[in-house]
């Protein structure tokens, strides 16, 4: 193995250890946090209630392209009143759930990070710390709890707003009758994918938001690390998300 | 204070809508759910009595000649006649549908869901709201045409081996 590769390994294997020490340090600032229900209010805003317009466009057009691409296919098997089956079970267990994770990512996490990242780089946290303040119960636990809160909801916005997307594009556009629409997403769908889908949302809602708030905790106090830290959440929690897809679709079949 | 109440709201308004989506997707969607939501059928309600109705839905669409003219707005079986009973709403402006008009279950496409199709009859009177449509055909359920093929393939085997049996 090169050198190159071994700091690499080693590196990872560090971030993984720093990454759950920093979940159990986080867990145990959560419940004194839950007693500030203020501060987690003001992170739902800000991580959920700013997201909702890309989640709702991103839902529109993710249904509608679903609508016309399964419409496309069915068309060809003389099956396109199976088009409410295969959007409501796309959307539901894979799309939204990890849609709305990756663009939440790229909306919120990074504004995490950096957040919290700059909060380190100007000694704020130390400032707090100083004033027997503790970061993680004011700072930190409030804004993971606001993304695990805020993701689940908004991957059922996302996922509604998908759906009435295609029911847009099938049944006003492409002429699927609205009545076999319907029935056949209802009759396709158990509560146990809709239970997929929120047990999937809950999970990557949890991972980002820690994978954001630890990167901001630890990243370098400057303008480059906070750059550069800003970066490794995206990756970081994109990779995690479909991973993380793959092993939960895997269990729940 | 003014700036904390507006954030409020605007969470509020977010988790709100957030529940309601959820509830949507776990009340309305899976098959066992409720149907308060989907557009209510309008037009004047008829029934028919079928001996099997394989996979029909409510919800199903009503067509005549092809023409979507109303849903299948219930589906029951009747412990009188021991037959399927479905209701349908027909769309008040076909309200020249003969009395004895006949119907029949039918499948869209190869794999596609089940509609009723209605077949004209000829009687100067025509339906209205309670009417029950008496001449009907049943589905086509695949599984019982394969099995009747086989079994007239079998019999006729054997009577052209034995020459006893008569096939049906």
């Amino acid at each position: 193995m090169s050198n190159g590769a071994r700091v690499g390994v080693l590196e990872l294997v560090r971030k993984t250890g720093e990454t759950s020490v920093f979940f159990l340090r986080l867990l145990a600032a959560c419940i004194p946090a839950l007693g500030r229900p203020r501060l987690i209010i003001a992170q739902i805003y800000n991580a959920g209630a700013r997201s909702l317009i890309i989640i709702m466009l991103s839902g529109l057009f993710t249904g509608m392209v679903l609508g016309l691409q399964f419409y496309a296919v069915l068309n060809r098997f003389g099956a396109t009143e199976a088009l409410g089956t295969a959007v409501a079970l796309a959307l539901l267990k894979e799309l939204g759930p990890v849609l709305t994770a990756l663009l939440f990512a790229g909306r919120a996490g990074t504004a995490l990070t950096s957040e919290i990242g700059l909060m380190r780089a100007t000694d704020q946290l130390t400032a707090m710390e100083v004033m027997a303040v503790d970061p993680m119960r004011h700072v930190v636990a409030p804004r993971f709890l606001g993304g695990l809160i805020a993701v689940p909801l908004l991957t059922a916005i996302f996922t509604v707003v998908g759906l009435f997307g295609a029911q847009l594009i099938g049944v006003q556009f492409l002429g699927v009758d609205h009545g076999i629409f319907w029935s056949q997403a209802q009759s396709a769908v158990a509560l146990k994918d809709v239970t997929e889908g929120v047990v999937k949302s809950v999970v990557f809602g949890a991972v980002i938001s820690l994978i954001a708030v630890n990167e901001g905790y630890h990243s370098e106090p400057t303008a480059e690390g906070i750059g550069r830290a800003t970066t490794r959440t995206v990756v970081a929690s994109s990779v995690m998300t479909l991973l993380l897809d793959y092993v939960l679709t895997a269990i729940f079949l | 204070m003014r700036a904390n109440r507006s954030l409020e709201i605007g969470t509020g308004l977010f988790v709100l809508l957030g529940f309601a989506a959820l509830l949507f997707l776990s009340v309305q969607l899976p098959a066992n759910g409720l149907k308060f939501f989907f557009n209510k059928p309008v037009g004047y309600a008829v029934t028919a009595q079928f001996d099997n109705i394989g996979d029909l839905k409510v919800g199903a669409p009503v067509r005549m000649a092809g023409v979507r003219i109303g849903q299948v707005t219930k589906i029951d079986f009747d412990t009188n006649t021991e037959r399927a009973k479905v209701w349908l709403r027909i769309s008040p402006r076909f309200n020249q549908i003969p009395l004895d008009s006949s119907a029949a279950i039918d499948t869209e496409g190869l794999l596609g869901g089940q509609y009723i199709a209605i077949s004209p009859g000829a009687m100067p009177t025509y339906l209205t709201n309670g009417s029950r449509i008496l001449e009907t055909q049943s589905a086509l359920v695949l599984e019982n045409l394969i099995n009747k093929f086989f079994a007239t393939e079998a019999n006729k085997s054997h009577g052209s081996g034995g020459g006893a049996k008569e096939s049906k």
